[in-house]
């Protein structure tokens, strides 16, 4: 038998359908939910007579939307598009007998976070979601694409996509990382290498000594990103790691069934001398600690550096570049840690698992965040914030002088309450820089946790290697 | 889905690279939970002032574009989130075909299932295809589908590859979920040998 790849692997044990011309009918295991992009899609079996073929493997989860301010259940935290919203996921979620959890359960959080959590993400898996950043399951080498509404409706009526096979692309991560680097310093370093265009029609594969060194929460980092690099889902092959992070949650294999679930588990990865279309590497100790200048995920450069020049592009980039600096209203020559920062937003599917708020808590602990700024973290998901507060780094941020909320997507994209204002300057965890993003002309700096912690505390881009 | 079959109309150039999904519709539009009426909030940042005033030099607010029905525009079109609000809005404004040399994966796949025909060209050919964009209503873009080629003002050819499958569809029109629930057998098939072999799933 040829040699195959992890990605290989996944997708033929996939296949329900293959049509000549190789357009396959790929079946999806989980399929995650969230109230901005099911809506339509709920709307479209009503007025088909359709219903949801697997509702077992179906799971709904409000984010995006929720205040994540204390007493958000009073419905004037929200507005009235947001309350439609949110209550439309909650009526489709109890019509189509779904799982679901509600924004008032301990449970909810951003959909990425909560899917792994709760055990509903597993290794060799197909999972799929109406939001880009389900590549984040690819940590558990689960096969997890983004989708659109159209696709959501079609999950949801088959428990299929419609599928062509992507590319390979192998990204290795050799050695050890440096002091003061991490997981969204590589994942950062990569989109830096490939361009934002540049994982387009590929499925990445992260291995390497550095990447097999990362928690389960970094490796979710890194696959969180893989779409910023334009590829369709990050993966990475599971190992012990992987089966001691979700033994035991509350969906994953009971005994019984763990034993040949383990077995299966152990098969997937990439065999020796399989084929890759792609392949990028890069040294771990080469990699430093980044922040992004511009208004694409792919403006990244060391925080060292200094904000580039249009003349230092070619191409279309350059008009680009232009404009992202006018926008971001900075100087080609500045040095990065110039820019002086006055919100920090700690927190997303990117960044708001505990091991992120580990990190922040060892930058801040006895420190104040710099007078006049505005800094919160959001937590992932309920227990991370229950279990944040129980290890006792909820007062370590409070006695600091950050907001501590509730759990939802919050600043990311800032569709519920907590936004940018015009020019206002975010050192951000998140994965999107664009304009706009984080509020009406609002400026992002996409930074890993203990970089914003460390820009809460001088109010500035800083280099958190000069803190440690 | 209306069928896509020839298209001859007017053609706004945006050659700027990166174009994501945010600024083809901002998220404060994502809150409706319809799929039509997002046209008027396309490309809104780039298009409005705050308080609600067109940009005079939008290139969909001159003269010459608001009819417009292509657009040609710089690489990697699309990126970003899944929001399929982005092709709706395309789609609600009247465009019913982007010509780039590159888009991103989900806003591809999302403009099939709109009618709108996402058209991937050589660098040369969009800069070719740009020039005549730019010259404003008098010059018509044809697009023939089912010849694959785009013909510019002046008559100039050029073909284009298009995956088969997505190709009859938009052609016929057709709904995928009714062409996938006509496989019903295989899925049943599938669904029951894999969870003898997986049955933890
Ligand atoms: S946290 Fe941000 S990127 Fe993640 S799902 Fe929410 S909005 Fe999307």
């Amino acid at each position: 038998m040829s040699p195959k790849t992890l990605y290989d692997k996944i997708w033929d044990a996939h296949v329900a359908d293959e049509a000549d011309d190789g357009t396959c009918l790929l079946y999806i295991d989980r399929h995650l939910v969230h109230e901005v992009t099911s809506p339509q899609a709920f709307e479209g079996l009503r007025m088909t007579g359709r219903t949801v073929r697997a509702p077992d493997k179906t799971i709904a989860v409000p984010d995006h939307n929720v205040p994540t301010t204390a007493g958000r259940e009073d419905p004037s935290q929200m507005t009235e598009e947001s309350r439609i919203q949110v209550g439309a996921l909650d009526s489709n979620a109890r019509e189509f007998g779904i799982h679901y959890y509600p924004m008032d359960d301990v449970r909810q959080g951003i959909v990425h976070i909560v899917g792994p959590e709760q055990g509903w993400t597993l290794p060799g898996m197909t999972v799929v979601c109406g939001d880009s950043h389900t590549a984040t399951h690819g940590a558990f080498g689960a096969l997890a694409h983004g989708i659109g509404t159209s696709e959501v409706e079609h999950v949801l009526a088959t428990q299929t996509l419609i599928q062509k096979k992507s590319k390979n692309m192998k990204v290795e991560i050799t050695g050890k990382l440096m002091p003061g680097v991490t997981a969204k310093d590589i994942t950062m370093a990569v989109i830096g290498e490939t361009g934002t265009g540049g994982g387009t029609g590929y499925v990445i594969e992260y291995c390497g000594e550095a990447i097999r060194d990362l928690s389960m929460e970094g490796r979710m980092t890194v696959c969180n990103m893989a779409i910023e690099g334009g590829a369709r889902a990050g993966l990475i092959a599971p190992d012990e790691k992987t089966f001691e992070y979700v033994k035991g949650r509350p969906h994953a294999p009971k005994a019984g069934q763990w034993e040949n679930a383990l077995a299966w588990w152990k098969t997937l990865y990439t065999d020796e001398g399989a084929h890759f279309d792609k392949m990028i590497t890069l040294k771990g100790e080469d990699i430093q600690p980044v922040v992004t200048w511009g208004t694409s995920p792919e403006d990244v450069l060391p925080i060292t550096a200094n904000v580039p020049s249009p003349d230092d592009f070619t191409g279309g980039k350059v008009d680009a570049v232009k404009r992202a600096l006018d926008y971001m209203g900075l100087t080609p020559g500045q040095k990065m840690t110039d820019i002086q920062i006055d919100t920090v937003f700690i927190g997303s599917c990117t960044n708001g698992r505990i091991e992120d708020f580990r990190a922040v808590a060892e930058v801040v602990k006895g420190k104040k965040i710099k007078e006049g700024m505005r800094a919160m973290i959001v937590p992932g998901s309920g227990l991370v914030r229950a279990q944040a507060e129980e290890e006792g780094l909820a007062d370590i941020f409070i006695e600091a002088g950050f907001e501590w909320r509730l759990a939802g997507c919050s600043m990311c994209l800032a569709m519920n309450p907590d936004q940018l204002s015009e020019g206002e300057r975010c050192a951000a965890t998140s994965n999107r820089n664009f304009e706009g993003r984080q509020g009406y002309k609002g400026r992002t700096h996409l930074v890993s946790p203990a970089m914003a912690a460390a820009a809460a505390i001088t109010g500035h881009l800083t280099d958190i290697r000069d803190m440690i | 889905m209306e069928k896509f079959e020839k298209l001859s109309g007017i053609a706004a150039p945006m050659p700027l690279v990166n174009i994501d999904t945010d600024m083809i519709i901002p998220k404060i539009f994502l809150k409706s939970i319809q799929r039509t009426g997002f046209g008027k909030n396309l490309f809104d940042e780039m298009r409005y002032t705050r308080d609600g005033a067109e940009i005079e030099d939008f290139v969909l607010n001159k003269p010459a574009y608001r009819e417009a029905q292509i657009l040609v525009a710089g690489d990697n079109f699309g990126c970003g989130s899944s929001r399929e609000h982005a092709p709706w809005a395309i789609a609600d404004f009247g465009i019913k075909a982007v010509i780039s040399t590159s888009f991103a994966d989900i806003f591809f796949n999302n403009c099939f299932k709109n009618g709108i025909l996402p058209i991937v060209m050589p660098q040369e050919v969009v800069d070719v295809l740009m020039k005549d964009a730019e010259k404003g209503a008098n010059a018509r873009m044809d697009v023939d589908l089912e010849a694959q080629t785009v013909t510019t003002s002046d008559g100039e050819v050029f073909a284009f590859e298009v995956d088969a499958f997505k190709k009859h569809c938009l052609l016929e029109g057709l709904d995928d979920i009714g062409l996938t629930m006509a496989k019903e057998k295989s899925i049943d098939a599938f669904e029951a040998t894999a969870s003898q072999a997986r049955p933890w799933v």
